[in-house]
């Protein structure tokens, strides 16, 4: 199965059988109580087999609990409030916060600068699936291209950050080639120019992220029977044919979860922008505002932060909840 | 013909790809090599003329990148050992018992993978200060443990093909649970943890908003954030930058060469959580 040595249902999907077997699964409870040894006349052995599930998951559902649904839970309550994070008393403002980050552009434009992430996961996903489906035939240093466009995905974002600012820097990198290529005109404040601001650090996203895409759709393409391509080639197949009926059908599902998981990764785009410029000349994203209000700027805003986590954290369960319409869990099979 | 001109068009898009993603690395380790006067007179794409290491010399002691690195490494080893531990258990209990709640549970995990962690930041502040770990190296620890849902996925679907007769014989033998979860089932679970210790390894070491948001104190810097204040005292000094860029990517790069395997098959695994 494909690539990996891994069980043959995305982990996901995993987790939905399991809620389904509930039924099964109680079945299976019964007949390991029977098996368990026997129980004593006190029956302290039957209590002690009963409490041995809650003392495995206390551990986990406790740090659940407290790092996840306690802040999400509080982060709500927060967001009807002005507390600035320090203070004994706040006042509850209602929608006050909401009303706020909807009724004009000064809260909400930072929202338009995801679109440059979102169109930027188009290019991402596009060379993701060139590069997947040609080194999927027999290609020469297939590893070595292989290992050579993954690698991005694995170095630390602080490190990206600071090797885009160098190949962007005025007289860098990216300069230096244009003017080898006799494309001087191109160049601008790579950085600095507002218009292009953006494009630059979404480049630097496709950067980093390509390579994971690529690697999913390149084990994807992999699982598919070879035998397939050997019969359309009998048909008289050529390879454009064979992309088209054979590949794509094949990781469409891969391929649009990929996209989702893009779409709502390019609303909460953090480290590249904030590492390279600090969100400086509008490359301000929603969740270097949103840690801005809470973290940096005196007095803290926390009823206000929290009320923009909030809508944030609504648009992302929207989006996955399309993904979930979308693309049923049994279709993604990627191991 | 076309079958050649299309042979040769692939090759070239190949390298053209392999040059993108190379270059701007290939320009900062001939930065990182160049002694402050050269970097100053010379244009990127000239090869260093005295390969110095003095940089690196620079970048490690001068940016505390020494301290980061035994930092990012504890709270590496502690999260990512926790993590395995946490995530086994969780996944047994959820697939090998039936109790009051279990679906609650199953569904808490299910739920909490949705709502992406950068977003509660405003709130798990709070949390992690009323706990007192606040600029210690515990809230780093305590967040990679508290949020670490994609481990337990992957442990489910991996403790579901372990054959439950194994337990069963197992207790029929007069093993405990905490025995057969211990000596049979963890030992069968390599494959299941090899891929979240890849997974948890590799994002642990590059984090850098928890650390960041947590632990601001500069005597408790990891390697993100070392690298990230060299902004300040060595401002324009590229050539030192560079070299402190590189100190943070080459363990990776080591890591990847030795176990190229492992990590495609760990990331195809977990991505798609």
């Amino acid at each position: 199965m494909g690539i990996t040595t891994g069980p043959p249902a995305g982990p996901a999907s995993g987790v939905r059988q399991a809620l389904r077997r509930g039924r099964a699964g109680s079945r299976v409870g019964t007949r390991a109580a029977r098996t368990a040894p026997r129980v004593g006349p006190d029956g302290r052995r039957r209590r002690r087999v009963e409490l041995t599930p809650y003392l495995f998951l206390l551990v986990p559902v406790g740090l659940l609990v407290t790092f996840t649904y306690v802040p999400v839970m509080n982060m709500v309550g927060y967001s009807f409030t002005d507390w600035n994070g320090i203070s004994k008393d706040r006042d509850v403002v209602g929608l006050a916060n909401y009303a706020r980050i909807f009724g004009g552009p000064e809260y909400f434009e930072v929202f338009f600068v995801s679109l440059y992430y979102f169109a930027a996961s188009f290019v991402q996903m596009g060379l993701a699936l060139y590069f997947a489906t040609v080194l999927s035939f027999s290609t020469r240093f297939r590893n070595l291209f292989k290992g050579i466009l993954f690698f991005p995905y694995l170095i630390n974002g602080v490190a990206i950050g600071f090797t885009f600012l160098y190949f962007f820097r005025p007289g860098g990198t990216l300069d230096t080639t244009l003017a080898a290529l006799g494309l001087e005109a191109l160049t601008t404040q790579w950085l600095g120019n507002p218009d292009v601001i953006n494009v630059s650090l979404a480049g630097t996203s496709v950067w980093r992220y390509t390579g994971l895409n690529f690697v999913l759709f390149l084990g994807a393409i992999q699982s598919i029977n070879p035998h397939l391509y050997e019969a359309a080639e009998l048909d008289g197949a050529n390879r454009w044919d064979q992309f088209r009926w054979i590949i794509l059908p094949s990781i469409k599902p891969v391929v649009t979860l990929s996209f989702i998981l893009a779409v709502s990764g390019s609303l909460a785009v953090f480290e590249i922008p904030y590492v390279m410029t600090g969100g400086a000349n509008g490359s301000e994203t929603f969740v270097i505002q949103t840690i801005g209000l809470a973290f940096e700027m005196r007095p803290r805003r926390v009823g206000l932060a929290s009320a923009m986590a909030v809508v944030l954290l609504l648009f992302v369960l929207l989006i996955t909840w399309i993904q979930r319409k979308v693309v049923p869990d049994e279709k993604v099979n990627l191991t | 013909m076309t079958r050649t001109l299309l042979g040769t068009a692939k090759y070239v898009s190949l390298v053209v790809a392999s040059v993108v993603t190379l270059l701007p690395l290939v320009v900062l380790v001939m930065a990182s090599l160049k002694t402050r006067e050269e970097f100053q007179t010379t244009g990127p794409f000239t090869l260093p003329t005295t390969f110095t290491l003095e940089n690196y010399a620079t970048a490690f002691t001068g940016g505390r990148m020494a301290l980061g690195f035994v930092n990012t490494m504890l709270v590496l080893g502690v999260s990512v050992a926790g993590a395995v531990v946490v995530g086994a258990m969780t996944a047994y209990a959820i697939d090998r018992f039936e109790f009051r709640g279990r679906r609650l549970v199953l569904g808490l995990f299910l739920v909490a993978v949705l709502v992406p962690g950068v977003t509660t930041q405003v709130a798990t502040f709070q949390i992690v200060n009323g706990l007192g770990v606040y600029n210690t190296l515990w809230a780093p620890i305590l967040l990679f443990l508290g949020t670490d849902i994609v481990s337990i996925y992957i442990f489910l679907q991996f403790v579901r093909s372990v054959p439950k007769e194994l337990d069963e014989a197992a207790m029929l033998e007069g093993a405990n649970r905490l025995t057969v979860f211990w000596r049979i089932v963890f030992p069968l679970l390599k494959p299941a943890i090899a891929t979240v210790v890849i997974i948890k390894g590799f994002a642990v070491y590059n984090d850098f908003y928890i650390p960041f948001l947590y632990m601001p104190s500069r005597d408790l810097p990891v390697l993100s954030t070392s690298l990230f204040r060299f902004t300040g005292p060595f401002g324009a000094q590229w050539e030192v930058i560079a070299a402190g860029v590189i100190i943070v990517i080459l363990p990776t790069l080591v890591i990847f060469l030795a176990l190229q395997r492992y990590i495609y098959n760990g990331f195809t695994s977990g991505a798609t959580k």
